[in-house]
């Protein structure tokens, strides 16, 4: 028996590739005879289009719009609803309308396209807007009935912003027409979704259309549907033109065009009774999907359900809204909905401890939730529940208690000497604890069905996944998962590509799905195969028994239940749960907020392979301490004013402070080896972790980022929640 | 039409071209000349004598790519924002995207390519893999060819220090506690 790989740090499958320069990313191909493709966007906001003029000679180029769409003009996804190029109405600036194709760069960029249109009335505020892609309602208990037993109520608006993914290789596909129909290679997280959008688009049947990951440079969500937009646009081309066509994005594009995190107005009031104990909550969610309705419904859907944070009550009313503005079209990014919700969950419930005068360790002490209780969508928690472990280990180990008192109190000294006031820096302590849903929302897994193969090979196994690797380690993991269910050693599992015409349909590398659903698949096709094997080698078998692939489809656990209409059910097969603790420093003379400290807890099952995971929670905290402190999206009548690296701030290695994690293990039983997701849950504490920091340093903030003009403001505020007896 | 006005970069190649800029006198606009002027370069890179015809307006990040099919350095930003496209030019990190292929005449290049001695990482690369210093991979030749250049610099010896210098390498993963693990292994070897 080889020694057991999983939960050992195994070396990546494509390590030496990345570090030598050798793995072949989207722009690092080209093929015979390859042309460039440009994006000619709107420039409105809202409005029709008049007439379009090209004031160049186009002798040359190939020139792309509606017209030349064999199928439909949409980008096929949920709704339907987004064109794949405008034809009359323009919805958000930035919207692609035509495409120019040329063998040599410099004259495509040169090419001056006028394009006039009849401006119409644009719609910016999510809250008021009158159209509402998706809405949602979740009732537990009777919230009137709720109130009634509260001592207290507290009331709170919670404000979040757009947050752009920033992969740093921008989005991008080459497109090359072959056997009658189009081969489209590119950057993305979701092979058979590109493959899907484009059947539809250009009308073709299945086995035309040929959708391969190339090694993708991080994706973050930005990867989920975009890249079902520009794969189609360059697929246009290519067919047009009958050459391979190349698209790839710059930087300032990427930003302007694609999608970002959805903005979010949170409105919570809870009424809790004087010992802490919460006894109904109240709230109401309004995110801004944009122009059209991409993912909004499913984000919306893991934004409503993650709202409460991970307590119990019996009497839950959530309202959730997606409405549509005209701005470029908000999509998946990392945490989906949940780091928006839990952001004011988690604000507000140190706002709740601040109106009992209790501490923020005791309130969420009295309301986790704990095996056996029942979520706001009535689902009963295992015993794999472990929100109250990684709130006390993340407590202990950084001296909460203790520190959040110390802060507290400076705070009050400060604000009694005023002459002190000015003086060095304020420091504070902030926690959150929050909890994150593995795999698609409610019943989205079984209408996946999602199908992985392991075909035998000489030496172990080859993998057939749809999954991508985009830099979580999927391959890695999945080879682990693999080796030790079939029992070889870890070297002897390789990985086939993301290739549609090659691997089945494992559904899209999204929602933390990847490693508990279809490394739980891949498992059980390692299982068939090593009873299929009995004692023989896979050697020996392939040459008694000829080649031998298996593929299972993804089987829902007969213990979960699910219903759309009501929302009511299990809306996920298991949660991760977590704990942050940030300590912030607020420099007063230019009232930047420095985080010094990071620490955090995370249960998730098993870690398959502790350095990937550790690296998923390291790096998903950092971004999430971006979107607290540093990521502001400024949209100036539509359009993204700070579409560059020099004005929109991501963490740089000087911003990313030690971060101390811990991982817990508690098994899981449908995951592979115990294992839940990872993925995303790492982004959805830091933000409240750290705005509640800054509480305890005395600034009192609803809204990230928290920049400097946020915070210089939000001293002086007097705390304005509601409080009644 | 395009959506963008004319950017920094844009504004090197047009005052970099040796044919004079065009002056669009409707809007003001100085737009590019159509016109490509070519210089022949004689330079190394990766320790092999090269010659090139470069347009006058291309980038070394671009004439190392395109021309020299060197993939190994990425475009994340082509602004100077991003520290994707570092390369060493005469031993000292460089910016490949903001500097002109043709100031480079009878320079020293090299990139993430030109590390290995005779199939032999060199010690950042291998202690990136061991730390596991990347998850994409696509900032990664830009860490590990500042992370290189770092060794011959005066750099102090905490990990603030590494942290410092470091600090123009974004990495969107967040690897950074790793790429700073693995620089510092890679400097107690060196
Ligand atoms: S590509 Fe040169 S710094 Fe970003
Ligand atoms: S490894 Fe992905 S950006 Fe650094």
């Amino acid at each position: 028996m080889p020694s057991r790989s999983v939960g050992r740090s195994v070396v990546r499958k494509e390590g030496r590739g990345k570090v030598t320069g050798a793995a072949r990313y989207i722009d690092d191909l080209t093929f015979p005879g390859l042309i460039h493709a440009r994006t000619i966007r709107s420039t409105i906001p809202a409005g029709e289009i008049v007439d379009v003029a090209f004031g160049f000679d186009t002798s040359g180029f190939t020139l792309v719009d509606y017209r030349d769409i064999p199928g439909r003009n949409i980008v096929a996804l949920i709704d339907d609803d987004q064109p794949c190029l405008a034809e009359r109405l323009v919805r958000h600036v930035a919207e692609p309308i035509l495409l120019l194709a040329h063998a040599d760069r410099e004259a495509l960029l040169a090419a001056d396209v006028r394009i006039r249109y009849r401006e119409a009335v644009p719609t910016y505020d999510a809250t008021t807007s009158p159209i509402a892609f998706k809405t949602i309602a979740i009732d537990k208990g009777r919230i009137d009935q709720g109130f009634r037993e509260a001592d207290v109520i507290v009331e709170g608006e919670y404000r979040t912003g757009h947050q752009e993914q920033l992969y740093i290789e921008p989005n991008g596909v080459i497109a090359v027409p072959e056997h009658g129909g189009v081969t489209v290679y590119g950057s993305m997280q979701c092979p058979y979704y590109v493959h899907r959008a484009l059947k539809v688009l250009l009308d073709l049947p299945d086995d035309k259309v040929r959708v391969v990951q190339t090694e993708t440079g991080g994706g973050f969500g930005g990867k989920e549907e975009y890249p079902s937009m520009i794969a189609g646009h360059a697929a246009l081309v290519a067919i047009k033109a009958q050459r391979p066509v190349k698209l790839v994005y710059d930087r300032v594009e990427d930003m302007l065009a694609t999608t970002k995190r959805h903005p979010a107005v949170i409105r919570h009031r809870t009424g809790v009774k004087r010992d802490g104990t919460l006894t109904a909550i109240d709230i109401d969610a309004v995110i801004d999907g944009g122009a059209y309705a991409t993912l909004s419904a499913v984000v919306l859907s893991r934004g409503v359900i993650h709202a409460t944070g991970p307590y119990r009550c019996d009497h839950i009313r959530i309202r959730g809204r997606a409405t549509m503005t005209n701005t470029p079209p908000n999509g998946a990014f990392r945490g989906f909905g949940a780091p928006q919700t839990q952001f004011a969950a988690e604000v507000h419930m140190d706002r709740i401890a601040e109106a009992l005068g209790i501490d923020p360790v005791r309130i969420r002490e009295i309301n986790a939730l704990r095996p056996g209780d029942r979520t706001a969508t009535g689902q009963r928690l295992g015993r794999d529940c472990s929100a109250l472990a990684v709130l006390r280990e993340t407590v202990k180990r950084t001296d909460f208690k203790r520190k959040w008192r110390a802060y507290a109190r400076l705070k009050a000294s400060r604000c009694l000497k005023a002459s002190r006031y000015k003086e060095g820096g304020s420091r504070g302590i902030g926690l959150s604890l929050f909890f994150h849903g593995a795999g698609f929302t409610g019943g989205g897994e079984v209408k996946l069905a999602s199908k992985a193969s392991l075909a035998l090979t000489d030496r172990g196994a080859r993998i057939l996944v749809a999954s991508t690797e985009i830099g979580q380690g999927t391959r890695t993991m999945h080879a682990q998962i693999v080796a030790d269910t079939l029992g070889v050693p870890y070297d002897c599992v390789d990985v086939n590509a993301a290739d549609t015409g090659q691997v089945p349909d494992s559904g899209p590398t999204v929602a933390s799905r990847t490693c508990m659903v279809v490394g739980r698949i891949l498992q059980r096709c390692a299982e068939d195969m090593r009873e299929r094997l009995g004692r023989l080698t896979p050697r020996e078998y392939l040459k008694r028994h000829g080649p031998l692939v298996i593929t299972r489809e993804y089987e829902r656990p007969t213990d979960m239940a699910w219903d759309d209409n009501s929302y009511r059910g299990d809306a996920y097969g298991t949660y991760g749960w977590a704990c942050d603790v940030a300590e912030i420093e607020v420099d007063r003379e230019t009232w930047e907020v420095k985080p010094i400290a990071f620490t955090t807890v995370h249960e998730i099952g098993k870690a398959i392979h502790p350095v990937l995971a550790l690296g998923q929670i390291e790096g998903g905290s950092a971004q999430g301490l971006g979107y607290a402190l540093l990521e502001e999206v400024v949209m100036r009548d539509g359009r993204m004013a700070n579409a560059q690296l020099t004005n929109y701030i991501i963490p740089t290695t000087l911003d990313t402070p030690p971060i101390d994690v811990v991982i817990l293990e508690n098994p899981y039983k449908h995951g592979p080896f115990g294992a839940k997701g990872v993925g995303e849950m790492p982004i959805d504490g830091p933000a409240p972790a750290a705005i509640n920091a800054l509480r305890n340093a005395g600034f009192d903030l609803r809204e990230i980022p928290a920049t400097p003009e946020r915070v210089m403001v939000s001293e002086k505020q007097e705390p304005r929640h509601a409080l009644h007896a | 039409m395009s959506i963008t006005p004319i950017d920094r970069l844009e504004f090197i190649r047009i005052t970099a071209a040796a044919t004079s800029v065009r002056k669009d006198t409707k809007s003001g606009v100085s737009v590019a000349p159509s016109a490509s002027v070519t210089r022949a370069l004689a330079l190394r890179v990766n320790g092999e004598a090269v010659r090139l015809d470069v347009d006058t307006r291309v980038t070394l990040l671009d004439a190392l790519r395109e021309q020299l099919q060197l993939f190994g350095t990425k475009k994340g930003c082509d602004h100077g924002q991003c520290g994707a496209c570092t390369v060493h030019v005469n031993g000292r990190r460089v910016l490949s995207c903001l500097t002109l292929a043709v100031m480079h005449d009878d320079d020293d290049i090299i990139t993430v390519e030109g590390l290995e001695r005779n199939g032999v990482l060199h010690p950042v690369q291998e202690a990136f893999i061991e730390h596991d210093a990347f998850q994409c991979g696509y900032c990664t030749a830009g860490q590990i060819m500042s992370a290189a250049a770092l060794l011959n610099e005066p750099c102090g010896p905490s990990d603030d220090d590494v942290r410092e210098q470091m600090s123009g390498n974004l990495c969107r993963c967040g690897a950074y506690p790793n790429i700073v693990a693995a620089i510092q292994s890679a400097r107690g070897r060196a």
